[in-house]
């Protein structure tokens, strides 16, 4: 307890420094990139103790999953990390996959990376623009939100939905991309690596940027493995580690790119993480793009795979198949599969239980914005509370992944 | 993912020492899985993270799954990963349902990993939240993601979907 002062004039002073004061921050609040509360132990400015309150926007998706037939699934699942949503699709698409054990056509892997890598750069343009925007960069936010505009158009383009596009399928993708997509999607790959530079031109020596991200928010690489955190949190603290050059998935075994790592893994080597990320992904498409195999966008297993719409008046087992695919659904053998992507926020995990019947027994979503968020408390711990809202930022959660 | 002889070889390092402990083991898509006892959860974590030649250091998912009406019927799921090796195993502790005998409000209980793996801590207290899996040792067993007076485990199978009453009828009284 403080002690009661009384001052020369005889009015009673408190002391505010020494004594340790409960703060809520949130749930309603800009700088906690959704619905998020913190109860914050302060003493004076310096976070004491910090524990992150989740589940405002609990919607029970995983729940709502087991009373769907699998293919009405993929809707479902993206609206979780409502910024990262081709990932989602992939990794519950690609678990069904690997419980049917349908292979999927080689066009339709470098399809799935194209617009996996686009959502990449998209996920971490929203970071950048709103993480700088709680730091007083104000004018970063219309930066990014151009040039995702611009993600968003080519997203629109392809699938005919700006978010939610529920463009991948089981088996591949809905439909091949459309003319000029591609002339489009050039462009914009040419112009992106220049729009990085400017964003770096503009926060990398920017004396205000620096002083309130460097050596805040440091969290040791042993301590980050332990918590369980992954993506470029990790990669800051100097970890190279990556699902898609550890595991083999889709087409990245095929393209050369490279792993940015920080090296003390504060807020600052979280930028540059990030932002180098970008300039990855942009030579993940390139290269995904010039090797764009000729051939089907979807395979050829009517058992799974609606069939083309030209057949349907045509051929009576087409027909009888689409009727039954779209009515029941199709059915998955008994079985269960764990399968995770590197998302832009860590390793996303897909858990399918299936027991025979159309519809899946359970889906679990192993979110990495959930286990990441366990991280926060050390971050922010010892620190200004005003590092801890730049080491939020930082951390990038997506409410709508943590809560499901 | 070890291979077929590499979980036997897992298999019998633990039954060395814990006798008893794996009740199966087996190839479920392409991934290894060691069934165990609840009783040995820790023991068995431990065995693979920390002996030589384990070295499944990271805990990457903790879920759990009803497999009702299968017996015995809740498992809780433990995706550990070895980073040096890039090799998954799946450790599932089966559990018996306690209210299949009678007693209505027991829960099935398993001990906490969390101060083996500090990334537990949410995941566990996601599956007691959705579940109602006791996990013995949790610092901080609450529920995380229903509200905290929210009575029920949601995600059990028996648990119907659409079971929650809507709480603001607003539009269903005024237009509905």
């Amino acid at each position: 307890m403080a002690e009661q002062l009384v001052s020369h004039r005889g009015e009673l002073v408190e002391d505010r420094t020494s004594e340790v004061m409960t703060v809520n921050i949130g749930p309603h609040h800009p700088a906690t990139h959704g619905v998020l509360r913190l109860v914050v132990d302060l003493e004076g400015e310096v976070v004491r103790d910090l524990k992150p309150v989740i589940g405002y926007v609990h919607t029970g998706i995983e729940k709502s999953c087991e009373d769907k037939s699998y293919w009405k699934v993929i809707p479902f699942v993206e609206r979780m990390d409502y910024v990262s949503y081709f990932f989602q699709m992939e990794a519950f698409c690609g678990a069904v996959e690997r419980l049917i054990e349908l292979e999927i056509p080689e066009r339709a892997k470098h399809l799935r990376v194209i617009f996996l890598e686009l959502n990449r750069i998209h996920s971490h343009l929203v970071w950048l623009g709103t993480t700088a925007l709680d730091l007083g960069a104000i004018s970063m936010l219309w930066y990014c939100f151009r040039e995702r505009d611009r993600i968003l158009d080519l997203f629109e383009m392809a699938t005919g939905q700006r978010m939610h596009t529920r463009y991948f399928q089981v088996g591949g993708v809905i439909e091949d991309i459309p003319r000029g997509f591609e002339q489009k999607l050039r462009s914009f790959i040419a112009d992106m690596p220049v729009r990085v530079e400017q964003y770096q031109a503009l926060l990398d020596r920017n004396e205000v940027f620096l002083s309130r991200t460097k050596n805040t928010g440091i969290v040791s690489r042993e301590r980050l493995l332990e918590l369980g955190v992954t993506g470029p949190l990790l990669r800051a603290a100097g970890e190279p580690w990556d699902l898609r050059k550890a595991f083999d998935y889709l087409a990245y075994p095929k393209f050369d790119f490279k792993i940015p790592v920080g090296t003390i893994g504060d807020n600052y080597d979280r930028y540059r993480v990030r932002v180098a990320e970008m300039v990855e992904s942009v030579r993940i498409i390139e290269q995904a793009l010039d090797g764009l195999p000729e051939g089907p966008f979807i395979a050829d297993d009517r058992k799974y795979v609606l069939p083309p719409r030209s057949e349907l008046s045509t051929s009576m087992e087409s027909l009888i198949h689409h009727f039954k695919l779209v009515t029941e659904g199709y059915r998955v053998g008994p079985g269960e599969i764990y399968y995770a992507i590197e998302s832009p926020r860590g390793e996303l995990g897909c858990f399918v239980l299936a027991d025979g019947s159309a519809k899946p027994a359970r889906v679990h979503f192993r979110d990495p914005s959930f286990i990441n968020l366990q991280a926060f408390k050390d971050m922010s711990t010892g620190s200004y509370i005003a590092d801890m809202i730049c080491s939020l930022g930082m951390l990038d959660p997506i409410l709508g992944g943590v809560d499901r | 993912m070890p291979d077929a002889p590499g979980l036997e070889l897992i298999r019998g390092e633990i039954e060395a020492e814990h006798p008893g402990a794996v009740l199966d083991t087996g190839f479920s898509q392409e991934r290894a899985v060691l069934s165990i006892d609840p009783a040995h959860v820790l023991a068995v974590l431990s065995l693979l993270r920390d002996a030589p030649g384990q070295g499944y250091r990271f805990l990457s998912s903790l879920h759990a799954a009803d497999y009702l009406p299968a017996e015995p019927r809740f498992a809780v799921h433990y995706e550990l990963l070895n980073r040096d090796r890039v090799e998954r195993i799946r450790v599932k502790a089966l559990l018996d349902d306690p209210a299949a005998n009678g007693n209505e409000k027991a829960l099935p209980e398993i001990d906490s990993c969390v101060e083996m793996f500090p990334t537990a801590e949410f995941q566990e207290r996601e599956v007691f939240d959705f579940f109602g899996i006791v996990f013995n040792g949790h610092p901080d067993l609450r529920r995380i993601l229903m509200p905290e007076d929210y009575v029920g485990w949601p995600q059990r199978r028996d648990f119907p979907v659409g079971g929650e009453p809507v709480t603001f009828t607003y539009n269903e009284k005024n237009y509905g």
